[in-house]
């Protein structure tokens, strides 16, 4: 069991716990993500592991436990044995290290193509507009969406507006990337153009990337691990190669027979 | 009995009189009390969803207690309990705050109709309260709302007359006095349902085509 202790993890969950009411949907959950790691979650839905993804982006409040970034807490923290709630600002501050694209791309429908990816990076980094405008135009190239720019997310197509939420979540330059469902929304036609753009993302940076995804070609494509969630639980992890051709739990053999 | 006969003469006569108090009561207190209920409604809307539950409970109790008490009681309240106070000030600030409590109901609707999912996106981009407000929320919140508001604006306008009640002189009641005075009370007051069937009639029109270049069809 990975431990605090490990060289400079990019993620750490320690004794991680997340109820809904009455409703436990991780327990006990410890496991850790070096940097550069790209972890896939697979299982089961209700397994927990899109909820693993929102705790790490601080959409969901920790129900016990504490979640580290590049050792630094998360939401919550030790303090003389007790367990005490970050501040928002605290919490803010470690979350410009970490990007997210959902499955329904949650562009905003107001903003422009480019005004959606220079937002952040203008009014949260403080990057001149000029500055971020040209890093946003590079980012649009790198998507395949450089004459997009000054139309609006719903003027696009399904893939066309994930590119540009992925473009937008690399222009703040995020040493972690989380991937919740990216191709889930997408028609089965359009969801080649959206992972060709991230397996070029991960071929050319050394971002830490969290996926969920049921694309296992993609998983085995992209990750050097892939983690298998039942119930809250880590039920085995392993290389894609080995996960996919040689599981070893019968609770993931039922899953991955189910899925192809 | 005489018959009536329609008398141009009164028309021309009483139409001064009738414009004067429509420009300086009538629209001001409505742009006036108008521009306090959109502002007002706003910030309680906001504060509705920004607030924790207790507090919110004592926002909501104030705003229903405002809501469910007819506008001519809280005039009558406000212009004799402040007797410092103008009637025409007293009259814009009890429209624009009753106003403002619809009003808020229409954002708070409207607010509740921007998705979850953008309000996660601005997290996910580590934009600060301020900046979710202003460049995500409000923007799309507005769209569902603009046609709601406008026709509040409209209904506040038509209540106007309450305005009577304190002894202000706007339209409706600059043609009651005209007829009191001359006993001519068909014209004057024709001329004032006119005015007022001119006056919002395009406003509603302005409200339908701001709705539609406000929809999210680029």
């Amino acid at each position: 069991m990975p431990s605090a202790t490990d060289n400079n993890p990019a993620i750490l969950f320690e004794d991680v716990e997340k109820r809904f009411g009455d409703n436990v949907v991780l327990k006990d959950l410890n496991f850790s993500v070096a940097k550069g790691d790209r972890v896939t979650l697979i299982g089961p839905s209700g397994s927990g592991k899109t909820t693993i993804l929102r705790l790490v982006m601080t959409l969901e409040e920790l129900s016990g436990g504490y979640i580290y970034i590049e050792d630094d807490p998360l939401a919550y923290e030790k303090r003389d044995g007790k367990r005490v709630a970050l501040r928002e600002k605290h919490r803010n501050e470690i979350r410009k290290r970490i990007g997210m694209v959902f499955q329904q791309f949650n562009l905003f429908p107001n903003m422009t193509v480019m005004e959606n990816i220079i937002e952040a990076p203008v009014h949260v980094l403080g990057m001149s507009k000029a500055d971020a405008k040209a890093k946003a135009q590079g980012l649009l190239d790198q998507v395949g969406l450089a004459d997009k720019a000054n139309q609006h997310p719903l003027q696009l197509s399904g893939g066309q507006q994930q590119r540009v939420a992925i473009a937008r979540a690399l222009a703040m330059d995020p040493d972690i990337l989380l991937l919740d469902e990216v191709t889930s929304a997408l028609d089965p036609e359009i969801v080649g153009e959206v992972l060709a753009v991230l397996r070029q993302v991960a071929e050319t940076t050394d971002i830490t990337m969290l996926i969920v995804t049921h694309e296992m070609q993609f998983a085995k494509d992209v990750s050097n691990r892939v983690m298998m969630f039942d119930g809250g639980h880590i039920v085995e992890e392993n290389t894609p190669e080995e996960m996919f051709s040689n599981p070893q739990e019968e609770r993931t053999k039922q899953f991955l027979h189910a899925i192809v | 009995m005489t018959e009536f006969e329609w008398n141009w003469a009164t028309v021309w006569d009483v139409l001064p009189t009738l414009l004067g108090a429509f420009f300086q009561v009538t629209l001001v207190v409505t742009v006036v009390s108008t521009a306090i209920a959109a502002v007002l409604g706003l910030i309680i809307a906001m504060l509705r969803r920004s607030v924790p539950k207790p507090v919110d409970a004592v926002i909501k109790f104030a705003v229903d207690f405002i809501r469910m008490t007819p506008i001519v009681v809280q005039l009558l309240l406000v212009y004799y309990t402040f007797t410092n106070l103008s009637a025409m000030v007293c009259g814009i600030i009890v429209f624009g705050i009753h106003y403002s409590t619809y009003m808020a109901e229409v954002y708070r609707a409207g607010i509740d109709s921007v998705p979850a999912g953008q309000w996660e996106a601005t997290t996910a981009l580590s934009m600060s309260k301020g900046r979710t407000w202003r460049a995500v929320v409000i923007p799309q919140a507005l769209r569902a709302t603009v046609p709601a508001l406008g026709n509040y604006a409209i209904s506040m306008f038509k209540d106007t007359p309450f305005l009577i009640i304190i002894g202000l002189v706007e339209l409706v009641n600059a043609g009651r006095i005209y007829g009191a005075n001359t006993f001519n009370y068909t014209e004057p007051l024709t001329l004032v349902g006119i005015i007022f069937l001119a006056a919002s009639y395009p406003t509603a029109l302005l409200v339908g085509r701001l709705e539609k270049r406000l929809a999210f069809s680029y």
